[in-house]
């Protein structure tokens, strides 16, 4: 593995120019790589820049080995109970917390840790020094520690939409439980569920790894449009239509925007916005599907339209609102 | 078999307007639009061109071409660009060899290069692919390759996991690779 000397281009057949650019991508997975050497070869021609990035595409398609693969990891999926338990005792602190910050946004100060969290219904903005911009979706609970050495956030509950300004000397790193996303310059989405994290990449590109103590890592590269769900122990990617996956940060602007969306799924939504909240009589009711762009908090919208589209009885009962066929 | 002409002279209307692309946009645009439509390329060029020995270095050509034209501007319609600098780029190799293809130059239409595929099809396509592939790679090159990206171990222990030296290490990796983009985008691979 010597320093590779580099004919001239024009003599070059593909198939020796794809051997160099092998050489060189196999060298680079393993760190034996030195970049200013990799730019000078791509600096050499059209062709060899084809030759580098066709391999290099093909190659960054088989990080996804580890999400295809996971069935055959076996004695991994023990683990899940101890980290749904760990996940219900952290929820259970949040809800506490939760509480004490109902008011809205609230921080508490720890050495450069700052804890930032919106009730049920909110919505917040925060801005750091560094450029980056994170939002917080409903009841959701972020730390950050954004210093001149470390760009940490951790999403202990909800969902946040970040835009994450570049710093190859400084990567941003978002760890939700035992989910990493590495950033490299990009926006995208995290939700956290109970036992699973959901990843969506609108631009740049983005590692997504699960690191827990007992399974082995697996990581993703994530490029624009694909959807990432990770669980204790595994890493699914699939890709959503760029449409959906805006459709699906309508809460930025207090929005739900559904499209054939089940009456199931739009109820849910709905509930994660509001203290009231919506009740489907039986699953058959909630098979139903509907469209629309609702304001989050003005659910007379939404039932209203379930009344008048659908046909369907709505009946306010305390705190609780039951549709029904 | 008049219309030959230099790609990157294409119409002007096919740019998008935003012209002086940076290396990463040209990049991005050639690796999740050119690439997933390198089987339908291949195709192509098999059925064109009689001398199989020939097309990487063809493809290699059009490759050259499309990105030498994107860093001047990211083309809007791809699969039309892509086909338009294959289809000249042979109707120039024809006149430069003095050679009789098997078919001379199928009509772009006659290959029913209809709607663009969906991305979404395309890359679920790919992943399926990916699957494959990996069973048409010689044993020990498919076990070197998930040593490496699901075990996420070094050449060195690869090396000792397999009882072989940290060069033959390399050496099936380089070939997997090799494979893998053939048999992930152009369905010609040889399997190492």
């Amino acid at each position: 593995m010597s320093e590779a000397q580099f004919p001239l281009a024009a003599a070059q057949s593909a198939r020796e120019i794809e051997a160099e650019a092998a050489d060189l991508l196999e060298r680079r997975d393993f760190g034996d790589m030195d970049e200013a050497a990799l730019e000078a070869w791509l600096a050499r021609s059209p062709a060899h820049r084809a030759a580098y990035w066709r391999l290099e595409a093909a190659w960054e398609y088989t990080r996804r080995l580890p999400a295809l693969q996971t069935q055959a990891s076996e004695a991994v999926a023990v683990n899940a109970p101890r980290n749904l338990f760990l996940l219900l005792k952290i929820a259970a602190v949040f809800v506490i917390v939760a509480a004490l910050g109902a008011a809205g946004m609230f921080y508490v100060t720890a050495p450069r840790e700052r804890t930032y969290a919106t009730a049920i219904g909110g919505h917040e903005l925060v801005s750091f020094a560094d450029g980056t911009k994170i939002e917080l979706n409903t009841n959701t609970v972020l730390r950050a520690r954004m210093t001149t050495a470390e760009r940490v956030v951790w999403l202990d509950r909800g969902e946040a939409y970040f835009e994450v300004k570049h710093d190859p000397t400084h990567p941003f790193i978002v760890i939700v439980g035992d989910h990493r996303i590495t950033d490299l310059g990009t926006k995208f989405v995290v939700r956290r569920q109970l036992g699973r994290t959901k990843v969506a990449l609108l631009e740049g590109s983005a590692e997504f790894s699960v690191a827990n103590v007992r399974s082995r890592r697996q990581s993703a590269l994530l490029m624009p449009g694909d959807v990432a769900i990770g669980t204790a122990n595994s890493i699914a990617v699939t890709r959503e239509p760029e449409q959906q996956l805006f459709r699906a940060l309508s809460w930025r602007k207090g929005l739900l925007v559904f499209k054939h969306t089940t009456l199931a799924d739009a109820v849910a939504e709905f509930n994660r916005y509001n203290g009231e909240k919506l009740v489907l009589a039986d699953a058959a009711t909630g098979a139903l599907t509907i469209g629309g762009t609702f304001s989050v908090h003005h659910l007379d919208d939404f039932t209203k339209l379930v009344q008048l589209v659908l046909g369907l009885h709505v009946k306010a009962d305390g705190n609780e609102i039951l549709i029904s066929r | 078999m008049t219309e030959a002409r230099d790609p990157s002279r294409l119409e002007p209307e096919l740019r998008r307007p935003d012209a002086g692309k940076a290396v990463s946009d040209v990049k991005n645009w050639f690796v999740r639009e050119v690439l997933p439509l390198e089987a339908m390329l291949m195709h192509y060029l098999q059925q064109t061109w009689r001398n199989r020995s020939d097309l990487e270095d063809i493809r290699q050509d059009i490759y050259a071409q499309l990105l030498s034209a994107a860093e001047r501007g990211i083309p809007t319609q791809t699969k039309a660009f892509v086909m338009r600098t294959a289809r000249n780029l042979l109707i120039d190799r024809i006149r430069h060899e003095q050679i009789v293809p098997i078919d001379p130059v199928p009509d772009l239409d006659a290959l029913a290069v209809a709607a663009e595929p969906d991305s979404n099809v395309v890359a679920r396509d790919i992943l399926r692919k990916l699957h494959g592939a990996l069973d048409r790679l010689p044993p020990r090159c498919r076990e070197a390759i998930i040593l490496r990206r699901v075990e996420g171990l070094s050449r060195r222990e690869i090396a000792t996991r397999m009882g072989i030296s940290e060069k033959t290490v390399a050496e099936h990796i380089t070939n997997g690779m090799r494979a893998l983009a053939g048999l992930i985008f152009g369905e010609t691979g040889r399997g190492a």
